[in-house]
């Protein structure tokens, strides 16, 4: 019973998302299960919030290692929800945006979160340059096409690749840096990118019909088919 | 009150213009002189209203949608700017009627989406300019109808039925017994010798499945596999670390790594701590997995789901500490990050395959299989959709051009 | 008067950095002959000179609109004054340097041209986002337009793609206020507007999920509205295949934000005066992409001399 309603329930949503695309009377039904999905899943950030916060208590209750990290966690957690929930220092009162300027939520946002998520993203710059530098080696042909390409998208991405090229009259336009990495990326990069994404939307067709006929059933903690 | 010989005037100069404007229409220059010759005491000339005005029931809906189209007012068509816009307005069995839209000159079309079954519709459009405004004819009443299949999508039916079809087919042939050849993936191939590498070393695993919910299918994807690996965890004695960034992924994967150890017999090696859930923060989520490799150092890395920016961020952090890397994903953007810093990689459809492949299950392999089928119709249709477009844009055969259009109407999506 | 006069204080640095960076990599490379490879810390701190010099000492280059950037900015600039446009954040705060500027870059645009915009966001983090470029551009720079009349802001909605399945037909049914919880009945803006097929153009900004790509399958393809996108540079080569017939312009990162941001100055010269943090930042990102293309010769160098040592 336990395994049987989840596999009754997949099924039956599954079957009528697909059916609702071809019968109209029943287009609105697979919109409204898309919602269901939305309502469950702010449900889910009650579990996901007590979770954390069921950790971090232990830990600082036990006085476990490193349990100051805890501490700032919990304190972050509670004022950014409280900031959030009763909208605090917000000009507009609780009617107004959750964001409105001057708002405690918002400036938590602009002065802490922002340049913390912006950080992490930056630090993908060093990340590319090392992986570029074991990556991009000329090891065998293909590699060596790879490595080409790698050069001319850099290039043309900059002002220094136009720079460089201007010299290329216009009747061999194709051949200064921007237009080829406008080539590499419209021509082999697009054929690539189209011939994976059929790939992927037919191994997304399997995937799904064998979770809806329940052939699939690993996700539900079941390993037998 | 104005005086009689002012309105007189004023008629006869409005008729005047008039005439004037009729006879000159055909030639915009000679509008323009007519314009010019206007004395400024003429009485403003209304605008010509918008002609045609259909509304038509849309096809193949639940009766909930009326198309309309009409001509512009002709002075919108001849002079810019003299029609400022158009107002809709509805009457609904025979009630007042109500405005609906307001829309920009030149506008000729618009689709009425909140109208019901059983009811009448009746329509006319204001055209508006600063001098006044006209009002076009009203249509007849209208009743929807409620169709039950769209055809405009039969051929997306079709091809749905097709590759579905020949899923299923295979899947039918394999639990027959038949022997299906599935190619070796690597990848695959060495998640037993990386876990048996983290068991010798005596360090953990880090599973990531992804920063995506459960409606991903690549998080069901990686979770699938994270039962097949959790099996070997189990049997192995090998420690699993599994930081996610959704609380759903958090209780399914939990349940799958339960079920696993209880499969090997050892529910009691099992604790809910191997799962925590960190933050649905993107970056956030990438600092805490981070911080958890540098500080736990683990032998084996599998990064199995959706992922975006934070691919190489992981999979660098996770090559700095010297852990074999198996990574998988359907986001073409992130393949050549993976690429680049993993051991192995799972390219696009082999994450979805790796289940099946890593269970070796008929029915499992057979849905792979049927998978080829699919490719087949489409490199097919690629071929002949490429060999139309050329041999019709290159010499003009009629035949070609007819079939690219087919193809074309066929393939569209936008209905 | 006297010509060293003329050298400031920014070329110093500008010399300096070049001289610092092209030093270092000369040096490596020599190492590199030798077949010894670069350490990891070492690859960090050029790429750290590489992109901190360039921001304390700004380098500058002029930009030339590619196609996919050009198409965006003709179709703003072809739609007649009064259009509506519907403009979704859907980025957060890590994006935010790469594709702000772009959005910031629209907005000035759309609303110099007259058009009517209203702001949405599919990402919870792009309403407080937005919130900040409403602040810069719209309350700072154009403070004549009326908030309900010439834009409107609609925020944040949770569902992803299943927002815009259900905003094709009927807006109000997933924004029935805006965020102030003003009835959209109730704003001038949203007269006759049903769904996202009554809007003239949208434009999304964002990179990731949900972004340009659910747009087009979601809205664009089935309501048949036209969709241009600005998206960080990683994402930019998997729109290609739906450019030009299914997203009809791409600004993709950096490079598509700056060509922009110049184009915008040459034909809007009042804006010559207003931040151009594309154009600022294309410095760093040109001295950037030079540093790690040096990078991939010296490796390659380390590779092949080690290769010859190999014993056969």
């Amino acid at each position: 019973m336990k395994r049987t309603v989840p596999l009754f329930i997949t099924f039956f949503v599954g079957t009528l998302l697909i059916v609702s695309v071809f019968l109209p009377p029943v287009q609105s039904m697979g919109e409204n299960f898309t919602l269901f999905f939305d309502i469950i899943a702010v449900f889910a950030f009650f579990l996901g919030g007590g979770n954390l916060v069921r950790i971090h208590l232990d830990k600082v209750s036990r006085r476990k290692k490193d349990w100051g990290y805890s501490l700032v966690t919990l304190f972050g957690f509670f004022l950014v929800l409280a900031s959030g929930l009763f909208k605090i220092g917000n000009a507009g009162g609780i009617a107004a945006s959750v964001t409105a300027s001057g708002s405690w939520f918002q400036t938590i946002f602009e002065r802490v979160m922002n340049p913390l998520s912006s950080t992490m993203y930056a630090l993908l710059a060093f990340y590319v340059a090392s992986a570029s530098y074991r990556a991009f080696r000329a090891k065998n042909r293909e590699a060596t096409i790879l490595l080409i390409a790698a050069f001319v998208i850099l290039l043309g991405r900059t002002p220094f690749g136009t720079m460089i090229t201007a010299w290329i009259p216009d009747s061999l336009s194709a051949l200064q840096v921007p237009n080829m990495a406008i080539w590499i990326m419209s021509s082999p990069n697009l054929a690539g990118q189209r011939a994976i994404m059929i790939g992927i939307g037919l191994g997304v067709v399997s995937m799904s019909l064998r979770v809806l006929l329940g052939i699939e059933r690993t996700y539900l903690g079941e390993d037998k088919g | 009150m104005r005086p009689l010989t002012s309105i007189s005037r004023s008629y006869v100069c409005s008729l005047c213009c008039l005439l004037l404007t009729l006879v000159l229409i055909p030639s915009s220059n000679n509008i323009a002189f007519a314009q010019a010759d206007i004395p400024d005491t003429a009485a403003p000339i209304l605008p010509a209203p918008a002609t045609s005005l259909v509304a038509s029931d849309h096809k193949y809906d639940d009766g909930d949608h009326i198309d309309l189209s009409w001509v512009p007012s002709i002075d919108d068509q001849v002079m810019k700017g003299t029609v400022t816009g158009y107002r809709l307005y509805r009457i609904t069995d025979d009630s007042t009627p109500v405005k609906l839209a307001e829309f920009a000159a030149g506008t000729n079309r618009y689709q009425d989406n909140a109208v019901r079954l059983g009811r009448a519709y009746v329509y006319y459009l204001e055209t508006i300019a600063p001098t006044g405004t006209a009002l076009s004819v009203r249509t007849a009443p209208l009743r929807t109808e409620r169709e039950w299949i769209n055809f405009d999508r039969k051929y997306l039916f079709l091809i749905a039925f097709i590759i579905a079809g020949s899923v299923i087919y295979f899947i039918e042939t394999a639990r027959r017994g038949k022997k299906l050849f599935i190619r070796k993936i690597a990848g695959l191939e060495a998640v037993d010798e990386a876990i048996g590498r983290a068991t010798e070393m005596g360090r953990p695993i880090l599973f990531i499945p992804g920063i995506q919910d459960m409606d991903n299918v690549q998080t069901v994807a990686g979770i699938t596999i994270l039962g097949r690996v959790a099996r070997v965890v189990a049997d192995y004695d090998t420690k699993i670390n599994m930081p996610v960034s959704r609380s759903l992924v958090m209780t399914a994967a939990r349940e799958t790594i339960k079920t696993a150890y209880m499969a090997a017999g050892r529910p009691d090696a099992y604790n809910d701590d191997m799962v925590r859930y960190v933050t649905d923060e993107q970056f956030g989520y990438v600092a805490a997995v981070d911080g958890i490799m540098v500080r736990e150092k683990p032998a084996t890395c599998f990064y199995l789901g959706a992922f975006f920016a934070e691919s190489l961020i992981i999979a660098e952090t996770g090559n700095s500490v010297g852990a074999i890397q198996i990574a998988g994903t359907a986001m073409p953007a992130q393949l050549p990050f993976f690429v680049a810093a993993c051991d192995f990689t799972l390219i696009g459809e082999e994450l979805f395959a790796a289940s099946a492949y890593l269970s070796g299950e008929p029915k499992q392999l057979g849905s792979l299989k049927g998978q080829d089928i699919g490719k087949g119709l489409a490199l097919l249709m690629i071929l002949i959709g490429t060999l139309a477009a050329t041999l019709s844009a290159a010499y003009d055969i009629e035949f070609m051009t007819n079939l690219l259009n087919t193809l074309t109407s066929v393939f569209q999506t936008n209905r | 008067m006297f010509g060293i006069m003329a050298i400031s204080f920014s070329d110093i640095g500008v010399a300096l950095t070049l001289a610092a960076i092209g030093g270092g990599l000369v040096w490596l490379t020599i190492r590199s002959v030798k077949g010894r490879e670069v350490p990891r810390r070492l690859i960090f701190a050029f790429v750290f000179v590489a992109v901190s010099l360039p921001v304390l000492f700004p380098i500058t280059f002029k930009e030339r609109m590619t196609p996919t950037v050009k198409a965006v900015f003709d179709k703003i600039e072809s739609l007649p004054p009064g259009s509506r446009v519907l403009m979704s954040f859907d980025f957060d705060p890590a994006m935010a340097p790469e594709v702000q500027p772009m959005a910031d870059a629209y907005m000035r645009h759309c609303l110099s041209k007259g058009h009517r915009v209203v702001f949405m966001s599919l990402w919870a983090t792009g309403q407080a986002l937005m919130t900040t470029s409403l602040d810069r551009v719209v309350r700072r720079e154009f403070s004549q337009k009326v908030n309900g009349v010439d834009y409107a802001v609609i925020g944040y909605k949770a569902g992803n793609e299943g927002v815009l399945n259900v905003i094709v037909t009927d807006i109000r049914k997933m924004f029935p206020t805006d965020v102030n919880t003003v009835p959209l009945d109730s704003l001038p803006i949203f007269d006759g507007v049903r769904s996202c097929k009554d809007f003239d153009l949208v434009l999304t900004t964002g990179g990731g999920y949900p972004g340009a790509k659910e747009w087009v399958l979601f809205v664009g393809d089935p309501g048949n509205v036209p969709i241009a996108s600005g998206v960080a540079a990683v994402t930019a080569p998997l729109l290609y295949p739906y450019y030009p017939r299914q997203i009809l312009g791409i600004l993709g990162g950096i490079k598509g934000a700056a060509e922009y941001e110049h184009e915008l100055v040459n034909r809007y010269p009042q804006f010559a005066d207003t931040p151009a943090p594309g154009l600022r930042m294309m410095g760093p990102q040109t001295l950037a992409h030079l540093v790690i293309m040096a990078f991939i010769i010296i490796g390659n160098i380390t590779y092949f001399r080690s290769r010859k040592k190999e014993p056969v």
